[in-house]
C-alpha cells in the first residue's frame, strides 16, 4: 500500500469521516480536504459543534429524546398536551414528526423494534418506562407511530397488549396512500392496507 | 449461476446503506440467502417484508457465492397480516422457526407447501393454528426428526393412539399409555386425520411440537426456542381461553 501522502492526523480524520452515513473513504477525502481549506468558517466551528455535542448531549430520561438538558425541551415544553404520548421507534421518526409539526404533544422513544432475528426483545426498548407513563392519570392517548413493517407493527400489537390496563385509548397512524402517491406506482401491500382502512369521504 | 423460482420472503437484513441480505424459501431451492441492490430504497421496502410472496431471480458467479436477487412481488401478505396480532405473531414465529432451524440451500419441498397454506390461512383465526401445528410437526420431519404416529410402539395398535413417547417420537396407545400418563406427551386427535380441533387440541399440538424441536433441533444448535415462538403461543393460549 502506497503511504499516504497526508500526515496521520489528516488520515485519522478521513478514516473517521468514512465511517458516517453516506460517506465513504473518497467522499470522506473530501469532506477533509474541505474542512483543511476552510479552516475558520467551518473546521472549527464543527471542531467546536462535535465537543459541546459530546459533552452536553445525554438520553432524556422521561422521554429517550436526544437533547443537552433532562428532561429534554420537548417534555419541558409548557405548550405542549401533556395527555398525549406519541411512540416512536428512533429518534430521527421523532424528527421527522417535528418536522411535520403535525402533533403537539409528548414523545416517548423506544430505541428500536422487537426483531426476533436479531435478538431484540421487550427488555431491550423503553417499553417499561412507557407503561409507566401511560399509567399517570394524566395521560388519556397513546399514538404508536411504528414503521409500517412487520418488525415495526409487532411492536405496536406488544405495546398494545400491555397498555390494556393502563385505560388509555391507544391508537396507531394509517396506512395508505401517500401524498402525491399515484395508485399505478404503489405497490399491493399498500394499495391493500388503503383499501381496508378506506374511511367516509 | 442462475436459477428463478417463486419464494416467500423469511428475512431481511441491512446490508450497507442501499442493499439488503435477503433470506427466503423456495420450494426448489429450499431456504436460500441474496443480495438485493437496492434493498433498502423506497421501491422495494414495501416487497422485502417478511411473509411476502415473490418472484425471484438468483445470479452468482459459483455456486457457493452469496449472489444477488433481482425480486419481483407476487403477493404482498404481509401487509394484510399486519392488521392482526395473532396472525402477524404466528407469521414472525413461523419465519423465524425457518430462518434458525433450516439449513441453507437443501430443499423441502412438502415443508414448503404446508408453509404456503399456512400463509394463506392466516387470516383465518379457525384455521391456521391447526396447519401452524402441522407445519412445525413438518420441520420436525423435514429435518429428520419426525415422528411416528401411524402405530402404537408399544403394541402395534394403530386405533386409538393418545399419547407421544418422548423418547422416541413415535405414538402410544391409552392402553399402553395408561401406566406412563406423566410422561408421555398428548397426541391431539387432529394431528392423526380427524376432523374436530378444539383449543386444547391445539395447544396439546404446540406442546408436542415444542417439545421435540427443543430436545432435537435446538438443544443440539445450543439456542432455546426463538422468542417469537414463546409469545404466539402466549397470545395464542390467551385468545383460545377468551375467544371474544
Amino acid at each position: 500500500m502506497p503511504a499516504s501522502p497526508a500526515g496521520p492526523e489528516i488520515e485519522n480524520l478521513i478514516t473517521l469521516l468514512a465511517k458516517l452515513p453516506g460517506l465513504g473513504p473518497r467522499s470522506a477525502r473530501r469532506a477533509a480536504l474541505a474542512l483543511v481549506k476552510k479552516r475558520d468558517i467551518l473546521l472549527k466551528p464543527l471542531a467546536d459543534a462535535l465537543g459541546q455535542v459530546g459533552e452536553k448531549i445525554r438520553p432524556c430520561e422521561t422521554c429517550g429524546n436526544i437533547d443537552a438538558s433532562d428532561p429534554c425541551h420537548i417534555c419541558s415544553a409548557p405548550g405542549r398536551d401533556p395527555t398525549i404520548i406519541c411512540v416512536v421507534q428512533e429518534v430521527g421518526d421523532l424528527w421527522a414528526l417535528e418536522r411535520a409539526a403535525a402533533f403537539r404533544g409528548r414523545y416517548h422513544v423506544l430505541g428500536g423494534c422487537l426483531s426476533a432475528l436479531d435478538g431484540i426483545r421487550p427488555e431491550d426498548l423503553n417499553i417499561a418506562k412507557l407503561i409507566e407513563r401511560a399509567t399517570d392519570l394524566e395521560i388519556t392517548e397513546v399514538i404508536l407511530a411504528m414503521n409500517a413493517t412487520v418488525d415495526g407493527q409487532t411492536t405496536a400489537h406488544y405495546i398494545t397488549d400491555h397498555l390494556a390496563s393502563a385505560g388509555v385509548k391507544i391508537s396507531r397512524l394509517a396506512h395508505g396512500v401517500p401524498v402525491g402517491g399515484e395508485l399505478d406506482y404503489l405497490d399491493d401491500g399498500t394499495i391493500s392496507a388503503a383499501i381496508s382502512s378506506r374511511r367516509p369521504f | 449461476m442462475k436459477w428463478q423460482a417463486d419464494g416467500y420472503i423469511l428475512s431481511v437484513r441491512s446490508h450497507g446503506e442501499t442493499s439488503a441480505i435477503v433470506n427466503v424459501l423456495t420450494k426448489e431451492q429450499g431456504r436460500h440467502a441474496g443480495l438485493v441492490r437496492g434493498g433498502r430504497s423506497r421501491r422495494l421496502r414495501p416487497v422485502l417484508q417478511p411473509g411476502n410472496h415473490v418472484n425471484l431471480a438468483w445470479n452468482a458467479r459459483l455456486s457457493e457465492h452469496l449472489g444477488t436477487f433481482t425480486v419481483e412481488a407476487l403477493d404482498a401478505r404481509a401487509a394484510v397480516l399486519m392488521e392482526d396480532r395473532l396472525s402477524l405473531a404466528a407469521l414472525n414465529a413461523a419465519c423465524v422457526l425457518c430462518m434458525q432451524a433450516l439449513p441453507e440451500r437443501e430443499a423441502h419441498p412438502k415443508l414448503y407447501d404446508v408453509f404456503e397454506i399456512l400463509l394463506a390461512q392466516l387470516h383465518d383465526k379457525d384455521v391456521w393454528p391447526a396447519i401452524y401445528v402441522r407445519f412445525e410437526i413438518g420441520l420436525l420431519q423435514a429435518l429428520g426428526y419426525g415422528l411416528d404416529l401411524s402405530q402404537c410402539a408399544a403394541t402395534g395398535t394403530k386405533d386409538n393412539l393418545t399419547h407421544v413417547s418422548p423418547r422416541s417420537g413415535r405414538a402410544v396407545c391409552a392402553g399402553a399409555a395408561k401406566p406412563y400418563l406423566d410422561k408421555l406427551l398428548p397426541l391431539p386427535p387432529f394431528l392423526q386425520g380427524q376432523n374436530q380441533v378444539g383449543g386444547d387440541d391445539i395447544m396439546d399440538g404446540l406442546s408436542l411440537s415444542e417439545y421435540f424441536l427443543k430436545t432435537r433441533v435446538f438443544y443440539s444448535q445450543n439456542k432455546d426456542l426463538p422468542e417469537a415462538r414463546a409469545r404466539m403461543v402466549e397470545m395464542l393460549g390467551t385468545a383460545l381461553k377468551n375467544p371474544n
